[in-house]
């Protein structure tokens, strides 16, 4: 067992673990997001729960944050060992014969997330951590009422942001539409399930990402 | 037909090399890639020129040594063959084609068009075999009961013939197609059992060492082999890969 990380196969299955992980975490995201969609009030709620219950701030928190930075450098890390693997480039290549786009540019649609994720970061985590652990207010209020909804609802005020999350969203579902089913691949997954997974994969490398379009442009365009 | 050739000459493997571009005229539709470039090789030697190196043997579709990236793509634009079994009715009059050797850090040029691919036999070297008593006492094969669902894939497996094209499709070089197959079409037989930890995990561990980049499930390989050997047998590889490594 010892070593399997420096195995091309063992970061394959690393690789596919953290996305994974990743993914169900961004099924998660969008559904406490869909909340603010349907009433403020019960998304202030979960919001304010997922804020400040110690197992969600202490535990699930960190251990994302480590996904998200596993993910990235590991996916650095595959792509400067995979660019060592080939010195000489072909003089004409046609990648499109053989595999699709997004097979062929993760590594462009993960960096443009990446782009994204510094961007919400600026936008919701840091300012949600100097509110709770600088200045120490853990109440979730501002003038008395939940803060929560009307954070967000200003954010999307901003056409060039909303534009800016649009075009994120893209690539993700551009980067899942390989990502997920190749996760599976990765983890040795392919045998007779593997045609609906594929369709399931579609669905979710769609749907999600679409789905977060929809609440960014609700907010945007009702202002509320 | 008339053609341009833009080729890949390279003199050995310390030279730079450099694509040359070439007129070759009135070749027939119905012949094959490579008759098409012994045309060229006719012409060149006519004219004291030296003739581009480029690697054949059967000539039959099953050796696997014809080692050619054409217009972009392993084998040329043609599905499930080797060079030899491409025919110049793919192309049309007037066409420049583009022949480079195949492209990995681990399938250093020889010359030309000429790659060394013994890192695939290092690879099988280090565990794709099985070990049989030939004392006399050898147990014919066939007393051994195989489910036929596990003995056709394995067959397919069988059918790779190491011609690289995998890794030269692959935009990471990754030589997991390869290496996939040749552990499956042990690991799905009983014979291959007794070996298969020390199998996989030695195969696996002189493919990384080879130079060879990390798969990323592309599926271009499957897509180019002249064999059709599926990517399932990389998944399979991936089970076996960490099933042995946590046995260790």
């Amino acid at each position: 067992m010892s070593g399997i990380l420096n195995s091309s196969i063992g970061r394959k299955f690393a690789m596919a673990l953290s996305a994974l992980f990743l993914m169900i975490f961004l099924l998660q995201h969008f559904a406490i997001n869909l909340l603010s969609v349907f009433s403020a009030d019960t998304f202030n709620e979960v919001s304010h729960f997922m804020g400040t219950f110690w197992a969600v701030q202490y535990v699930m928190q960190p251990v994302l944050i480590f996904g998200v930075i596993f993910h990235f450098v590991m996916g650095f890390v595959l792509e400067l060992k995979n660019n060592k693997a080939r010195q000489v480039s072909y003089a004409k290549n046609n990648g499109a014969a053989n595999s699709s786009w997004m097979s062929r540019n993760m590594i462009w649609s993960g960096l443009a997330i990446l782009a994204f994720i510094v961007l919400h970061f600026i936008d919701f985590w840091i300012p949600e951590i100097n509110t709770k652990y600088i200045v120490g207010d853990m109440s979730g209020l501002h003038n008395g009422e939940f803060r929560y909804f009307h954070e967000l609802v200003e954010k999307f005020h901003s056409p060039l942001r909303v534009g800016a999350y649009v075009i994120a969203f893209i690539f993700l579902a551009l980067h899942l539409l390989h990502g997920f089913n190749s996760a599976f691949q990765s983890v040795g997954a392919n045998n007779k399930y593997t045609k609906g997974m594929k369709t399931f994969s579609k669905v979710y490398a769609i749907g999600i990402p679409l789905g977060f379009i929809f609440i960014a442009l609700f907010h945007h365009l009702t202002g509320h | 037909m008339n053609l341009t050739l833009k080729i890949w000459r390279q003199k050995n493997a310390s030279d730079k090399g450099k694509m040359v571009d070439y007129k070759v005229n009135d070749i027939s539709p119905d012949m094959s890639f490579l008759e098409m470039l012994d045309v060229l090789n006719e012409q060149l030697v006519n004219n004291d020129e030296s003739p581009v190196a480029f690697d054949h043997d059967c000539r039959e579709g099953i050796c696997g040594m014809c080692s050619l990236y054409i217009n972009g793509e392993a084998h040329g634009p043609d599905r499930g063959i080797t060079t030899c079994q491409l025919h110049m009715r793919m192309f049309k009059d007037g066409d420049t084609i583009t022949i480079e050797p195949f492209r990995a850090t681990a399938f250093p040029v020889v010359k030309d068009l000429i790659v060394d691919r013994s890192s695939f036999d290092r690879i099988q070297h280090a565990g794709g075999f099985i070990s049989v008593n030939t004392s006399g006492n050898t147990i014919d094969a066939n007393a051994i009961p195989v489910n036929k669902h596990d003995a056709d894939k394995a067959f397919e497996a069988a059918t790779c013939i190491g011609c690289g094209a995998c890794v030269a499709s692959c935009k990471n070089s990754s030589a997991m197609l390869f290496v996939g197959a040749k552990v499956s079409q042990f690991a799905l037989l009983p014979q291959g059992q007794v070996e298969a930890t020390d199998r996989v995990l030695n195969m696996v561990k002189q493919m990384d060492e080879e130079g060879f980049g990390n798969c990323t499930n592309t599926g271009a390989c499957e897509v180019e082999c002249p064999k059709g050997i599926s990517l399932e047998n990389i998944a399979r590889m991936n089970r076996e890969y960490l099933a042995a490594s946590i046995k260790g």
